[in-house]
């Protein structure tokens, strides 16, 4: 008994730090809250069935009424990076940065060099989509791909209020049923279908995303 | 603490989002379109990584407060050098389902392997089927938006061999968005 109390006692100290990070929400210091900082990634089987998709969000907890405020930054490079060989190092990305209302794709491609500094791979394939509002989507396609970006309901869900209850001692458990922190936010998404074709074509592959800020 | 937090996680995003569009159009040279010789948009430089993220939560949480800006600059090849020893101390700290030798996650993992799984933060993507996080049967085949990947890591974490130890931190009872998902392109709700 005192042994489950100790491990229930240490469990929420380690949920706690849990707890701040959400999903990737604000998931450390140096990106906490800014425009690089990564809310959530997605990666799935498209409505057409040759195709995947990858969506990254950002710059989480925006209410509806500071949502036209928030604006996806310029400096800020977004990666998606797959590894088609299980060797965990990217073989293939995914380049997306704005520019004047617009957000600008490339690939994807072979980077130029893999790991944690990257420069925009403009001889790759280009394609771009105008910048939606909270009231007015755009979408285009290009190349057999389909491109997204701009402010969209936060996909994630999760009882994030009660998890900080139990953290700081004011309860023991989730609720049943609980109540979604996130209902209500939004994000900044970037979404881009692909054919599975152009990224390794089939069996497994390996996917993350990363935001990169000019230097 | 709660309500601090997200106030202050609020404030925060509003501050930066009106900071940043503000000025963000400042040092902005419109391209030149118009005939030959044009333009297009600046894309030189070089860009340097300050955030990533493959699998949800699951990988952050093990890793110490101190080391969490070290482990967003760690490629993925080199996370499982850095980083699994500290994973698998921290979950055998973290949960009672793995508290004692032999102790496994409903996937048959000990602590292990399942940090081994965690530390290298890649989230597998198949191209031959079905995507989701966990549905009963597929494991890690993606990440679809409707996938109550919180709760399937809470048990994984907190649920033991079965699912059924410490019921009470094993799931969060939020299941499903606010906002049903689309069908189509760009498959994420409109915004609020």
């Amino acid at each position: 008994m005192k042994n489950m109390k100790i491990y229930v006692g240490i469990g929420i100290i380690a949920i706690a730090g849990f707890l701040l990070v959400a999903a990737d929400h604000i998931d450390a210091p140096a990106v906490s809250g800014g425009t690089s900082d990564i809310t959530d990634f997605y990666a799935f089987q498209a409505e057409d069935t040759d195709n995947v998709v990858f969506v990254a969000n950002l710059q989480g907890l925006l209410a509806p009424g500071s949502t036209d405020a928030a604006a996806f930054d310029e400096n800020v490079l977004i990666e998606f990076n797959i590894d088609t060989d299980q060797d965990n190092v990217e073989d293939m990305v995914i380049q997306a940065i704005p520019r004047d209302g617009k957000m600008y794709f490339f690939g994807p491609a072979t980077p130029s060099n893999t790991g944690l500094n990257s420069t925009v791979l403009t001889s790759a394939t280009q394609s771009s989509v105008d910048i939606s509002t909270r009231t007015t989507p755009n979408m285009s396609e290009n190349a057999g791909m389909k491109f997204f970006a701009g402010p969209r309901d936060d996909p994630f869900f999760m009882d994030f209020a009660q998890y900080s209850d139990i953290i700081a001692g004011n309860a023991t458990g989730f609720n049943n049923p609980g109540s979604d922190t996130f209902a209500g936010t939004n994000v900044l998404s970037i979404v881009v279908e692909v054919p599975k074709a152009m990224v390794g074509g089939s069996g497994t592959v390996n996917t993350w995303v990363e935001s990169k800020r000019k230097q | 603490m709660k309500t601090i937090n997200i106030k202050y996680l609020l404030m925060t995003c509003a501050i930066a989002a009106l900071s940043f569009s503000c000025s963000n159009d400042d040092d902005y040279t419109p391209p030149n379109n118009g005939g030959g010789g044009g333009n297009g948009p600046d894309f030189s430089g070089v860009y340097a990584q300050q955030d990533q993220m493959g699998r949800p939560a699951v990988n952050t949480v093990f890793v110490s407060s101190d080391s969490k800006n070290m482990f967003n600059m760690t490629i993925p090849s080199q996370q499982n050098a850095g980083f699994q020893t500290m994973f698998q101390t921290n979950l055998e700290a973290l949960s009672p389902a793995f508290a004692n030798p032999g102790d496994m996650n409903a996937l048959g993992q000990d602590s292990a392997a399942f940090s081994t799984l965690l530390a290298t933060d890649v989230l597998n993507l198949s191209l031959d089927g079905t995507t989701t996080f966990y549905d009963g049967t597929n494991v890690l085949t993606g990440r679809a938006l409707a996938d109550d990947v919180i709760t399937v890591e809470l048990l994984l974490i907190f649920g033991g061999e079965d699912f059924s130890e410490n019921p009470t931190l094993s799931n969060d009872n939020v299941d499903a968005n606010d906002k049903p998902f689309l069908t189509s392109f760009p498959y994420l709700a409109a915004p609020w």
